[in-house]
């Protein structure tokens, strides 16, 4: 079996921060606060995109109609990572291009939903009544823009990556596993390329349900990400965005002469029982495996916010002294199933810059000074999954 | 190439664990008697009221407690029989597996149950809106529903409740995804990761919200009366698929590793081939390129030519597009012995168990090389005169088989394939 080296050449991200690798650096690095909004949907704040024009990497009308705006984050961000790369709109690479796309599920329709809501509280018969208006009000190619496997689709069809298209579910675990599997066909050498990667809308009712059933939103505005516990409501506060990479093997980069933004080393995934299990030794344990060798002078936390488990990974990573902690959903929001793609994207961008960009919450996170070669990458599900990237400087 | 490795020198792929749940019934054996006698568990639902649905008829599994719980619940059940049943005949400890799981499941949401139980919660308050089933969710946490809308959750139940490995991947590649649950799970035996897996595709999903999306998309049969002859893939009446439950498990083992145990070796899951379609979001390339890619990639991975294929189970949904694109891609891969080569689809017995549907139809393609029994495929009545097939009509066929290809499509381009073989000897 052979052992190849994986590379990350392509990173596409578009989030509050704005949209592109550049962008999201010169933001982490200029001196303006997170962009937040606390009104549309209060008391839950969420971290809005800002103006996108979706013609840029979805040229088709036609197919922006066809989707959600998940979809679309998703669709815009992956075409943001192949142009990155330097693949896009090239048929022979994007055709044989391997894909693992991390998704949960659409935003429906919530005039329907209001409407089918209100008739239910005057109606008796409600399962005709259910029947009534879903065939009368539903649209009928909602169900594909809201379908996890769609955002996948939606990328096949608008940037003809077709080599294959693999979806994953369940929260922040399917982008800690779609890293993972991707890099680990690569490694193998089942696959040469692939795109990664996923995308979240938090602007819409419907994702924030979701979170609230379980009591999980920040119900009081927004504060920083390490200084949430005891606030009032849940603490995790969700950002818009989506984050696609592009995975190659080092020999198939060197030979289309790619820029290499960093190596993904390793990439350390649980999944324990919390109820029964420890969680701040189980992060340990990974972070402890994936800086085994040498310390890493960078941990790019994808910390979800929610009460408990973000003390915990703080706690769990304060220990490794000699690392600058940044959590970036303090300054992005939290992504779900894009978080962990985002993690390892800003990990790979700062050891591309040899740099650690500065902190977010100054009264948590350490300045850093000096180069970087290792950097790691944090996605602690806010309910389960557990997942640390090791990546090095090429 | 050693006994144990294929002709690329990859570890061999055992399976020795099957399980199954469908409409027909729960378990192998209720199952594979029914599915070889032709019988249909295509039927009136009961789950939900029929009022205004073009569609009433599914192959719903309603034998089960959970049957009335929600999708959720009726997922994570089925998937965990099937489950029980694959590893208690691989000899593994039921509650210690120790090798990973890839799940195929359904999408999730909140069920219309929990809004409006949510709804009643806080209608003195306001109008009804997602604001107040929000205010609803902040007077105090409803942790059975959030589970439900979780996709993560019933991976994690299975994983606790079996004792598999790691972080569970969940997965959809829509009515592909049994199929690439399969695929996972082969591809990280290949790079070592494990000695053994636990492959599961399961959809308890049937609602009248998810009915009426398909519906609206005119994927479904209409035709009501009789229910058990609505589902005739490859005739040139079909309609439309009929939706259905079920789940299907397998354990996968290396070769080396199953015989060193003296496991009983089923069969070999020697190949997997995908493809993604980029041309329509539900059609399929009218060249049929992707679905030939995939049967092809198949082929190869597996290091085996087309005119070793003994038998094809066939995807077979029963829509005029599937049946018909699914004809131009064989026939292009088999050439002229398409028309001789036995195919059927388990489809027009229990219904297209979507989510489930590749796993499920992995292991009936299992039970036809042990068994040398080939289900037919049944309500094969009028023949599409376009699509010249042996189709096994409508009673089965006692065969030597010892290669299977089996293959998944879905919306959203997914082309999955898989081939199975007898043990070498």
């Amino acid at each position: 079996m052979q052992n190849n080296t994986v590379v990350i050449t392509g990173i596409g991200l578009i989030s509050s921060l704005g949209e592109g690798a550049d962008a999201h650096w010169q933001a982490l690095n200029g001196s303006a606060g997170p962009r937040i909004d606390s009104e549309t949907f209060k008391p839950y704040t969420v971290h809005p995109l800002g103006e996108v024009d979706w013609n840029n990497q979805i040229p088709k009308r036609g197919d922006q109609r066809q989707m959600e705006t998940w979809q679309r984050l998703g669709t815009y961000a992956a075409g943001l990572a192949l142009q990155d790369a330097g693949i896009k709109d090239d048929d022979a690479l994007c055709s044989t291009m391997d894909m693992v796309v991390a998704a949960g599920g659409g935003e429906r329709d919530v005039t329907v939903d209001t409407q089918i809501l209100a008739e239910a509280r005057v109606r008796n018969d409600l399962g005709t009544m259910l029947n009534e208006k879903l065939t009368t009000e539903l649209r009928p190619t909602l169900f594909l823009a809201q379908l996890s496997n769609l955002l996948a689709g939606n990328i096949s069809i608008v940037h003809k990556v077709t080599g294959s298209s693999r979806t994953f579910m369940g929260e922040e675990g399917a982008g800690i596993s779609a890293l993972d599997t991707a890099a680990a066909r690569i490694r193998s050498g089942q696959s040469t390329h692939a795109l990664v990667g996923g995308s979240y809308n938090s602007e819409h009712p419907d994702m924030l349900l979701g979170y609230e059933l379980n009591g999980m939103l920040k119900a009081d505005g927004w504060a920083p990400l390490w200084q949430r516990e005891g606030t009032s409501g849940g603490g995790i506060v969700t950002g818009s965005g989506g984050a696609f990479l592009v995975l190659e093997s080092a020999e198939h980069a060197a030979k289309r002469g790619a820029r290499v933004y960093a190596a993904i080393d390793g990439i350390y995934s649980a999944q324990i029982r919390r109820k029964r299990e420890d969680l701040k030794e189980t992060i340990a344990k990974l972070v402890g495996a994936a800086s085994a060798d040498r310390p890493a002078g960078l941990i790019v936390s994808g910390a979800t916010g929610a009460h408990g488990i973000t003390a915990t990974e703080k706690a769990a990573l304060d220990v490794f002294a000699s690392a600058a902690v940044r959590g970036v959903a303090g300054r992005i929001g939290h992504l779900r199933e894009a978080q962990f793609p985002l993690a390892v994207g800003l990990a790979a961008l700062s050891l591309f810059h040899g740099a650690v960009f500065p902190p977010i919450d100054a009264a948590n996170e350490k300045a850093a000074s000096g180069g970087l070669d290792t950097a790691l990458a944090t996605s602690i599900g806010a309910t389960r999954g557990e997942g640390v990237a090791r990546l090095v400087k090429v | 190439m050693s006994k144990y490795t294929d002709h690329l020198g990859r570890p061999l792929v055992a399976v020795t664990g099957l399980g199954v749940v469908s409409s027909l019934g729960q378990g192998k054996e209720d199952n594979w008697a029914a599915l070889t006698s032709g019988t249909s568990g295509i039927h009136t639902i009961t789950r939900f009221a029929l009022d205004n649905l073009r569609t009433q008829i599914a192959g719903t599994v309603d034998f089960l407690k959970e049957s009335d719980e929600g999708a959720s619940a009726l997922s994570e059940k089925l998937a965990s029989l099937a489950a029980e049943e694959a590893i208690a005949q691989a000899g593994f400890d039921t509650e210690n597996f120790g090798g990973p799981l890839f799940l195929a499941a359904p999408p999730v949401e909140l069920e219309w149950r929990n809004r409006f139980a949510l709804d009643a919660l806080v209608k003195s308050e306001g109008e009804p809106g997602y604001d107040l089933l929000l205010a609803a969710c902040r007077r105090g946490t409803q942790e059975a529903m959030f589970h439900t809308t979780e996709f993560g959750y019933i991976a994690e139940r299975l994983a606790d409740t079996f004792g598999t490995r790691g972080l569970p991947i969940t997965l959809s590649t829509a009515c592909a995804s049994g199929a690439t649950a399969i695929q996972l799970g082969v591809e990280a035996i290949r790079r070592g990761e494990s000695d053994r897996v636990l492959s599961i595709g399961t959809d308890g999903s049937v609602s009248a919200e998810a009915l009426v999306r398909f519906s609206l998309l005119s994927a479904l049969s209409t035709q009501n009366n009789p229910a058990h002859k609505a589902a005739k893939p490859f005739s040139k009446d079909r309609d439309g698929f009929v939706m259905a439950e079920g789940s299907g498990a397998l354990v996968m083992e290396s070769l080396e590793s199953a015989i060193a145990r003296g496991a009983n070796i089923l069969g070999i899951m020697r190949g997997c081939g995908e493809k993604a379609d980029d041309f329509h979001r539900t059609r399929s390339k009218p060249d049929g390129s992707p679905a030939i890619g995939a049967v092809r990639a198949a082929l190869d991975d597996a290091g085996i030519k087309e005119d070793a294929i003994d038998y094809i189970n066939a995807h077979g949904t029963s829509t005029p597009e599937n049946d018909k694109m699914e004809y131009l891609a064989l026939s292009t891969v088999f050439g002229e012995r398409i028309s001789t080569l036995p195919l059927s689809s388990n489809k027009s017995m229990i219904g297209h168990t979507l989510t489930a549907a590749g796993a499920i139809e992995a292991v009936f393609s299992m039970l036809t090389i042990g068994t040398g029994t080939i289900p037919p495929t049944i309500n094969y009545d009028n023949p599409d005169p376009a699509i010249v097939l042996d189709v096994v009509p409508n009673v089965k066929r006692e065969a030597s088989v010892s290669a299977v290809l089996s293959s998944s499509f879905g919306f959203g381009g997914q082309n999955t394939c898989l081939v199975m073989t007898a043990e070498p000897h």
